[in-house]
This record gives C-alpha cells, structure tokens and sequence, in this order.
C-alpha cells in the first residue's frame, strides 16, 4: 500500500475523523447526564452563595430544596408571568437563561431566610475576556441587598477573577438599589474612589475592565427588574 | 523495571538540560497566562503531561501508517480528540477542577510543546519511549510554570494555593502586593532569571559569543 498516494491520504483522513467524531459523540451521550446534574449543582451553589450559604456540592441540591420557596417568571411590568411558577430544575424560572434569552420573562427566585423573605435575580454581562454573571440576593423590601455573588467564564485569574472572591461579594451586604426614591443599584468604583449620588463599593485593582463589567450589569441586569422592585420598595 | 540510560536520558533530559521552557525555549505563551496563581499552574502542568503523554503513544503507534503529507493535520485531530475527551470526563467526574481549567482547555491545543514532541519524538520511536517522553516533558514544563507561579502568587498576591502566607505583620510594617508581579511581563523576567540561573549552572548550554 502506497502511504503518500491520494486515495490513501483522503480515506485515511475520512476514517480518522469519522473514528474520532463518533467516539466523542459516543463519551458526550453517556457523560450527559452527570454533566448537565453538575450544571445544576453548581447553579443551585451560586443561587446559595448569594443568600450567604456556602455549602459543598453532595450537599447543595438538599440544601437549595429548603431554602427556596417559590420560583417565577416575571414580565418588564413586574407581574408574573401565568404558568411560570415551580422550584425544580426543569421549570421555567431555573432553566431560563438570561444571558441568551429574556424574552419570555425574568427569573425570580424567593427563598426564605430565617422566616424572612429574600429575593433573589440572576445577572449578566461581560467582562474583559468574556461572559460574566451572578445572582443578587434582595430583602423583602426590594431595596436592600442581602447578598451577592459573581462568576466568570475566563477573566484574568488574580485580577478581573477575583471578581468571585467573598472579600469582593461580601462588600453588597446592606447596600441599597434605591436611593431618594430613584432606582441607582450598586455602583463599582475604583479602590479609593467614591460616588455621591448612589451606593458603591470597591472594584478590584488592575481589574478595572472587569470591574466596569459588573458595575453595567449591576446597572443594566438589574435594571431590567426595576419596575418589580419598585413595586415591592414602595409597598414598605 | 529497570531502564536504560537511554530510556533515563529521554524521561529525565526534559527537566533538565532539554527542558522544553527554558532550553527550548517553547511554551512560552501559556506558561505566561496561567502562572498569576500557583493552582492553575498546577492544574495546567497535570493536564499538560497528560495530555503530552498520551498523544504521544497514540501517534507513536500510528506512525507507520500516517501519510507523511496530513501527519500534522493527523497530530492536531489527535491532540483536540484527547483534550475534549479530557474535557468531557472532567465535567462529568471533577466538575471544579474543569471550572478552573476552561481556558487553559484551550491552550493545551495550541502548546507547541504538545506538537513539539508528536512531530520530533513520537513520529520515530515506539510506544513506551514515547509515554515516557511525553511525561518527562509534561514534567519539564510543569516544574517551570510551578516555580513561576510560586513566585508570581507570593510577590503579587501574598499567597500561596490562596492562602494568605505573608503575615498581617509585615504589611502594617508598610509592605504591598506588588501587582506588577500579577501582569505578564513579569512572567518572561521570571523565566529569564530561572534560565540565567540554569545555563550558569550549565557551560555547555551557553551560546559562543564573539
């Protein structure tokens, strides 16, 4: 068999790429399952990490079954949206991506902390590299925030990434979205900076992209709820 | 078992006098990249020496049958097939670890270590020299990028593995992080200092100068 003539060149090509293609299709079909489990292991921790619950993943699902007593998609008007209510992972407001798709509603999660009520909203936005995204945990007065956390596809690690550390989410706690009766949310400043007019915290040093990056989402994905937490802020 | 000096030579040349990093000067790309902190670093140089060593043996035993004009196209499919192989298992078994690794995937791809070896090794030697080729460059390049982030993590950060190593102490006295240290021009410095340190330990690598 000649090696270099150009039928063995082509089928040797057809055949290795055929072998390898099924082969990872193959290990994707049977991986599948754990895979998309441990997606949603990680979602329910992020969803805890912003009520203040850091909890291992073996004990996450337990945990998040608890705490979380309603789940719903809300329109721009802040009403709910028919149908929409349920807490498992197959119902609208746990699988809905916001990143890719608002348009059937907004997720809203409330979960029950010490018989108190919290709100809690997925974000997303972009940082430096690409996506970033979080939840914000709100008390039942739609104003206060209870908790915050944030994650990243691939920021720079020791600078944008530290966006996920609990010294950076930790600094939301008690911050306020309304200010005057104005929607403002949280600002992210530069260490050392402050702004008058609305709540800030530090951003992260040498990750000012990043830091600009949550401070739009913080405005923008937020934003989008402003109307629902209007309406829960002025109930008080 | 016991090995050959020739087996020896090809497991343990890479860490030293052949390193990939510092005597070859390849890799360089992700070793600046990944070593702002030490666990990446870690987890990069694991995944690396896998993947090498195991690409390795598959092209190793290929090697009487691939058409010499496709063979790099035939080195890449194999690369990319293991390392989203790799990928996969990591999602469905140690789904952190895979959170930590996402870009670095990547860039395992694109080492030019992992071509470096397929194309210059794995081509002309058997299976078994092969995996022992791929581990002891895996090795090579992941004694560098730890030493690197070691330093990288210390200096920038004052941590270690996370962990906050240089005490509370110290910075009352008025020391700081020094954040250049998290950009990656420090990085090349740092490979620069490891190499002067290597070729004054080692005449023979030094370059005849005029």
């Amino acid at each position: 068999m000649n090696r270099e003539s150009n039928t063995y060149t082509i089928v040797y090509a057809s055949v290795m790429v055929i072998i390898v293609a099924v082969a990872l299709a193959f290990t994707h079909q049977v991986l599948k399952d754990r895979q998309i489990k441990n997606e949603n292991i990680d979602k329910m921790q992020q969803i805890l990490r912003s009520l203040r619950l850091d909890v291992p993943a073996n004990a996450a699902e337990a945990k998040y079954n608890a705490v979380i007593k309603n789940a719903y998609l809300i329109n721009p008007d802040g009403a709910v949206v028919e149908g929409s209510e349920g807490v498992s992972v197959n119902d609208p407001a746990f699988e809905a991506d916001i990143a890719k798709d608002d348009s059937k509603g907004l997720p809203v999660f409330e979960a029950e902390i010490e018989g108190k009520t919290k709100i809690v909203i997925p974000m997303a936005g972009k940082g430096l590299w690409g996506a970033i995204w979080g939840y914000l945990a709100v008390d039942a007065d739609g104003s206060s925030v209870y908790g915050a956390d944030f994650s990243h596809a691939g920021e720079t690690p020791g600078l944008g990434a530290e966006i996920v550390s609990s010294r950076f989410c930790n600094q939301f706690e008690g911050k306020h979205l309304f200010r005057d009766e104005q929607f403002t949310s949280v600002a992210v400043v530069k260490p050392g900076r402050s702004v008058s007019d609305r709540d800030y915290v530090d951003g992260i040093s040498g990750g000012t992209i990043t830091s600009k990056g949550v401070d739009n989402m913080l405005l923008e994905s937020v934003g989008k709820y402003k109307v629902f937490f209007r309406e829960l802020y002025s109930a008080q | 078992m016991a090995l050959s000096n020739k087996t020896k030579a090809v497991l343990w040349g890479p860490l030293n006098k052949n390193n990939p990093v510092i005597v070859q000067v390849l890799g360089i790309c992700s070793a600046l990249a990944v070593t702002s902190k030490l666990e990446p670093a870690v987890v990069m140089a694991v995944s690396v020496t896998i993947v090498v060593a195991f690409a390795n043996v598959i092209i190793s035993l290929l090697r009487k049958t691939i058409p010499n004009r496709i063979r790099i196209i035939v080195q890449l499919v194999v690369a990319a097939a293991l390392v989203t192989l790799v990928s996969e298992v990591l999602k469905a078994f140690a789904y952190d670890v895979n959170k930590q690794l996402s870009v670095f995937v990547g860039l395992i791809v694109t080492n030019c270590i992992l071509m470096g070896r397929l194309e210059a090794f794995a081509l002309g030697n058997g299976p078994l020299p092969s995996f022992l080729d791929g581990i002891g460059n895996g090795l090579g390049y992941g004694w560098i990028l730890v030493v690197v982030g070691f330093f990288r993590e210390l200096l920038g950060s004052g941590s270690l593995f996370g962990h906050r190593v240089i005490p509370q102490l110290i910075y009352d006295a008025g020391y700081k992080d020094n954040g250049l240290m998290m950009l990656a021009p420090m990085a090349i410095l740092i490979v620069a200092c490891i190499i002067w340190v290597h070729r004054s330990r080692n005449k023979e690598l030094q370059e005849e100068t005029n």
